[in-house]
């Protein structure tokens, strides 16, 4: 396997290496790399990411890689979002002040309400819980609809097109998308990386989508 | 939220240990083998906690860490003489999601306000170890358990979530090794006035202590050690050529004779809190 160049972007945003080690556990080779040629040279791309929106924007910046990353989903190329790098191909955040996305999807970031059907909602959201699938395509092959997966977040995605929801997770009786797939794009709220044996098989179906 | 179980791996160098009342260590085995054994299991976090932290003995935990992480993937915390940012990042960069502090934050609580800024509320555990005084009160102590730090433990929990812990373990020193129950006393003081995750440790013996730490406290999460490890050493295959169990193990096998412990499995537990209608991870 593995004749398809992998880049997981580092751009100083949290363990990159929970990543590079399940992809590696696969069977899949990767390259960790912050370099714009490197990732305009990318069959396909991981961006992972853990920390504030309006800092990892930012740090993209600096490194001259938000029209790289842009260009290489919008040719159609394989991509994987997580946890920040799902929440970063939205419009805008409102993590910190308002603070504009990659804007490839359409929609926004939002922070949790302060209560959910009249209980406080403890933030961040942390720990196991259920994904809801809702599309039925190659990543989801081999997985039940209501797997658990592994959470730590503050603020959640609203996309504007429900059509491109992957999963929905209801927290504390709160129902949000909890992961995306359009064509050539699966970008995930959890960490698939972190989410034993379930979540390593949704990253084995991408690893798979790409050959 | 899904309650979880959590094994806790106490290391000395590049050994399993486990001590009661968290003294006289003993060995009980190589901790990779315990960590894949609990993963495979359905733990759904894991603890490492270095509980001889001395800089010469360092690398065998990040060792420790980096080969784990290769293997095993669920969430990692690490703690254990941590001091500082530093070595903070240096932890994380071996493969954990987590540090657990303890000494260093009662030293100096900035530390946890610094690192929360820097690396995220989630990635910060606080640790605290309680020894309840002759006025009721438990107090917050360090140096497992040998040293008392004044700090009454309501007070110095709260200080920790408002400085930016993402969540806190609480360890019942008095309750620890005894397999006699949780400390439901301490958790709940505890618990009340905080809106972090808790984790209990200390002093749960079987499957219905698990299930009455959740009916009757609003913990999180609890950390077992001994509880597991009996199951574990009877299951783990050895290989003879990399350790002499010789008169590590048997202790273990006298402690789970002697009924203070029922030697479970993970999934032995779950299945009980699924029974008890306790919300858990289960496939």
């Amino acid at each position: 396997m593995g004749t398809k160049k992998i880049v997981i972007v580092d751009y100083e945003m949290g363990n990159l290496h929970s990543v590079d080690n399940a992809c590696k556990l696969l069977g899949y080779e990767t390259t960790i790399s912050s370099d714009r040629d490197t990732i305009r040279s990318a069959s396909a791309l991981i961006l992972p990411g853990v920390g504030a929106f309006g800092h990892a924007m930012a740090n993209l910046d600096a490194l001259g890689l938000i029209d790289p990353i842009k260009d290489h989903i919008q040719r159609g190329n394989p991509f994987l979002g997580v946890c920040l790098g799902f929440q970063l191909l939205f419009e805008e955040s409102s993590e910190f002040g308002v603070h504009k996305g990659l804007a490839i999807l359409k929609g926004t970031v939002d922070r949790f309400p302060a209560s959910s059907q009249g209980q406080p909602l403890k933030v961040p959201h942390m720990g196991w819980n259920r994904l809801q699938i809702v599309q039925d395509n190659r990543f989801s092959q081999g997985l039940n609809p209501n797997e658990f997966m592994y959470f730590v977040h503050s603020y959640y995605t609203n996309p504007t097109n429900p059509s491109i929801i992957f999963s929905k997770t209801t927290y504390e009786g709160f129902e949000y998308c909890s992961s995306v797939s359009q064509e050539n794009i699966l970008a995930v709220q959890f960490h698939p990386e972190k989410s034993s044996i379930k979540g390593l098989k949704l990253l084995n179906n991408w690893l798979t989508s790409i050959e | 939220m899904f309650k979880r179980i959590i094994p806790r791996l106490d290391i000395k160098g590049p050994n399993l240990v486990k001590g009661i009342h968290l003294e006289g260590l003993r060995v009980l085995g190589k901790p990779e083998q315990f960590a894949k054994y609990y993963y495979e299991q359905g733990a759904d976090e894991l603890m490492f906690i270095d509980c001889v932290a001395s800089l010469y003995e360092r690398n065998s935990l990040m060792d420790i860490i980096r080969k784990t992480a290769k293997e095993i993937f669920i969430p990692l915390t690490v703690g254990g003489g941590i001091r500082t940012l530093e070595d903070i990042k240096n932890i994380l960069r071996a493969g954990a999601d987590k540090v657990s502090l303890n000494t260093a934050a009662i030293r100096n609580p900035e530390l946890i306000r610094e690192a929360s800024n820097r690396f995220g509320s989630s990635t910060v555990v606080v640790t605290i170890e309680a020894i309840q005084h002759a006025d009721g009160l438990y107090y917050a102590y360090i140096d497992n358990g040998r040293e008392e730090t004044g700090k009454e433990v309501v007070a110095w929990a709260k200080e920790c979530e408002q400085l930016g812990a993402g969540e806190l373990l609480i360890t019942s020193v008095d309750k620890e090794g005894t397999g006699s129950g949780a400390n439901i006393d301490l958790i709940n003081k505890l618990t009340a006035g905080l809106t972090i995750p808790v984790i209990a440790h200390g002093g749960i013996g079987n499957k219905e202590h698990v299930a009455e730490v959740f009916s009757t406290t609003s913990v999180s999460a609890v950390a077992l050690a001994s509880i597991l490890h009996y199951d574990a050493v009877a299951n783990i295959h050895y290989e003879k050529a990399d350790y002499s169990l010789e008169g590590n193990t048997s202790f273990l096998k006298q402690g789970a004779s002697s009924g203070r412990f029922s030697p479970f499995r993970i999934s032995d537990i779950k299945a009980h809190l699924v029974q008890q209608h306790i919300d858990c991870r289960v496939d």
